[in-house]
């Protein structure tokens, strides 16, 4: 078991190494095979008044003209120890994880990608435990009255909901929920849960249900494939000959088994989701890192972009990283391999 | 009225082909500490009587009639809870094959222990002490520990001690074991049918084993069933089905049966054909396409379905041939050609 985890670890660090690289690699390198010279990054970083020598000047303090493993290799020292920027006007001093500073703002990424991460968090964390409990729920209903109107309705909704684009559905309940019905907040406002956990609850609780039907529908339709695989299974009739009821035969015995694919889709689905859920985020205005990205992208911001990348890369790693683990703990066979 | 007595049980299934009758119209009967071999080809309705006497045959949309008295209780009729009370405590089953009938993901302690606590209250380290007792009992080595292994930790011969150990747990007074040395190797299936046969005795319960496998029955059994596409075409003593068979299709599985002390240059007595679909079964006798004998019957066997009639002491045989006529050709026939083999 410890061999598996640390096997497991070390495949997880080599993932991030080379999603770093790669990362570098579009966000340093292909600009300059496009043609863009050291000196057109440099002026990013300089007043537009700024002469061709200063901005040749900065050039070389930030290294642009030093070969490509240089720069990577300062890159990642930078992640890993900090990093001094010399702008010719003194030093500015950047502590670990430095992802640079923003072309626009010229504040630091860092501590805005540690602001927004919270609210991104907590949309996800909501949507997931409602989407894991109705998505699970539906699935197993659907499958035990298979064929059954029930079935045939909640599959129905199921394809709704995976086929219909977050900025239909969010602009919709939105539209009804909060300026129509007003019971639901309007977005645009995100409380800290440790302030305000009732306040935090109402800004969140309609985005929450946006995502989680997005999701939900695919876990329905997961679950209720792998319920009636398993139900069809020798061990469940054995579960039944020894005298189990029918609802632990179910849960204990079908449910169990049918669970594993589910815990691996939830594992990418919530790591992919804490590096921003980009859509929800825009259309409820949720100031969490799928807006920041936007943003970035949308000011060709390159440090801010990396930042989000390497975080949501961190994210996913991570949650495939748990789910391999707890993959063990829930199907003993995975532990001899 | 034996300790089970099932009286004209009777399980369809109707699907979109039309109805499969797998079970049409068994009558049979067990004592506490005798055995009875159920012995019929694939299809032939053996495993859905036994899931049919524990109430598991539902599957959503069979159609179930007739009576299964269970100790003076009836069971077709009863409720499906009470029935459920009953399964894993008075009547107990143990399956073909027991990588697939235990759960992957639980201990083998574990479903035992779960099997044990269905039907006595009692704490985990109650239960989990009885669970070490049964695996010691079944035969495994160092039970305290391998109460804590999972099913693919075990051997196959193991996995189906454990079964065993988990069916007996209750300690049920009928044990059902359907094609329980299928998947073992032969060495292994020796030494579970001595288990069996030993536990039998011990326990004192009445046991019915189903198999296509006349070797296994012959081991274990007092009483042979032989059943051909949902009925029951003869019925007797062991001894009256392996000296004195009298249908044609007990003596093509006798035929079947490889034998070492025979010359391998020889060849077996296969039954011609295979099992009919349980949907068209043919008219009049069900086995009269693959019977050698059909024609013997003047046009009988296509238009009327015999009837399981007595021929001597409890041998019931179900074929349109005369008592002299079978015995004739067994004497002269069938019997020398198995004997020379």
């Amino acid at each position: 078991m410890l061999t598996y985890i640390i096997r497991r670890l070390i495949g997880a660090l080599a993932m991030l190494i080379v999603i770093s690289m790669v990362t570098f690699g579009i966000f340093y390198i292909v600009p300059q095979w496009a043609g863009a010279t050291p000196e057109a990054l440099a002026s990013r970083y300089v007043g537009r008044a700024a002469t061709p020598e200063t901005v040749h000047l900065v050039a070389q303090k930030l290294g642009f003209y030093d070969p490509v493993v240089v720069q990577y290799g300062r890159f990642v020292k930078g992640l890993v120890a900090g990093a001094e920027y010399d702008y010719g006007a003194g030093v500015e001093q950047c502590p670990a994880p430095c992802f640079g500073y923003s072309f626009i703002s010229g504040q630091p990424v860092w501590p805005d990608l540690l602001d927004r991460l919270p609210v991104t968090f907590s949309l996800a964390i909501g949507a997931a435990i409602i989407w894991v409990l109705a998505g699970i729920g539906v699935g197993v209903l659907s499958a035990l009255r298979r064929g059954s109107f029930f079935d045939r309705l909640s599959m129905g909704t199921a394809l709704a909901g995976v086929s219909l684009p977050i900025f239909f559905t969010g602009m919709i309940t939105l539209v009804i929920f909060s300026y129509g019905l007003g019971w639901t907040a309007p977005g645009g406002a995100y409380t800290a849960f440790l302030d305000n956990p009732a306040q935090w609850a109402y800004n969140l609780l309609l985005p929450w249900i946006t995502l989680a039907f997005l999701f939900a529908a695919g876990y329905a339709r997961l679950t209720r494939a792998g319920m009636l695989e398993t139900m069809g299974e020798d061990y469940i009739r054995t579960a039944r000959a020894k005298g189990l009821r029918e609802r632990e035969v179910i849960v204990k015995h079908g449910l169990r088994a049918a669970l594993t694919p589910i815990l691996t889709l939830f594992g990418i689905d919530f790591g992919l989701l804490i590096g921003g859920a980009v859509l929800t985020e825009t259309t409820y205005t949720l100031p969490g890192l799928g807006q920041y990205a936007i943003l970035a992208i949308r000011n060709q911001d390159l440090p801010q972009v990396m930042g989000v990348v390497l975080i949501a890369a961190l994210f996913v790693v991570i949650a495939s990283l748990v789910v391999d683990l707890l993959y063990a703990v829930v199907d003993p066979r995975v532990r001899l391999s | 009225m034996s300790f089970l007595d099932v009286k004209d049980l009777k399980i369809h299934f109707p699907t979109d082909d039309g109805l499969v009758k797998s079970v049409d119209g068994l009558s049979f009967g067990v004592e506490r500490g005798k055995t009875l071999g159920i012995v019929g080809e694939s299809g032939s309705g053996k495993s859905v009587t036994s899931l049919g006497v524990l109430g598991l045959h539902k599957g959503g949309r069979a159609r179930i009639s007739g009576e299964i008295w269970l100790d003076g209780e009836e069971l077709v009729g009863a409720t499906a809870e009470h029935v459920r009370t009953l399964r894993g405590k008075k009547m107990a089953m143990i399956f073909q094959d027991p990588l697939s009938s235990m759960h992957p993901y639980y201990t083998v302690g574990h479903q035992i222990i779960e099997a044990y606590r269905i039907h006595h209250d009692v704490s985990k380290q109650v239960a989990r002490k009885h669970a070490i007792d049964m695996l010691g009992r079944v035969g495994i080595p160092e039970p305290a520990r391998r109460v804590d292994s999972y099913p693919h930790e075990f051997s196959g011969g193991m996995r189906q001690r454990a079964m065993i150990a988990m069916a007996l747990s209750c300690d049920p007074e009928l044990l059902i074991a359907d094609e329980p040395t299928t998947a073992l190797d032969v060495t292994v299936q020796a030494q579970i049918l001595d288990l069996m046969r030993d536990l039998q005795r011990e326990f004192n319960s009445a046991l019915i084993v189903i198999t296509h496998d006349l070797g296994v029955v012959a081991e274990l059994s007092d009483d042979i069933l032989v059943m051909y596409a949902g009925k029951c075409v003869e019925y007797g003593a062991a001894d009256d089905i392996f000296y004195r068979p009298e249908h044609p299709y007990t003596w093509g599985l006798l035929g079947s049966m490889p034998r070492l002390d025979r010359e391998p240059t020889e060849r077996l007595l296969p039954i011609k054909g295979s099992p009919p679909s349980l949907i068209n079964v043919p008219s009049g006798c069900a086995f009269n396409p693959r019977c050698p004998y059909a024609e013997r019957t003047e046009g009988k066997a296509t238009t009327v379905v015999p009837e399981l009639a007595e021929t001597e002491g409890g041998h019931l045989v179900r074929c349109h041939m005369s008592r002299a006529e079978r015995r004739n050709l067994w004497e002269n026939e069938i019997k020398p050609v198995l004997e020379t083999q």
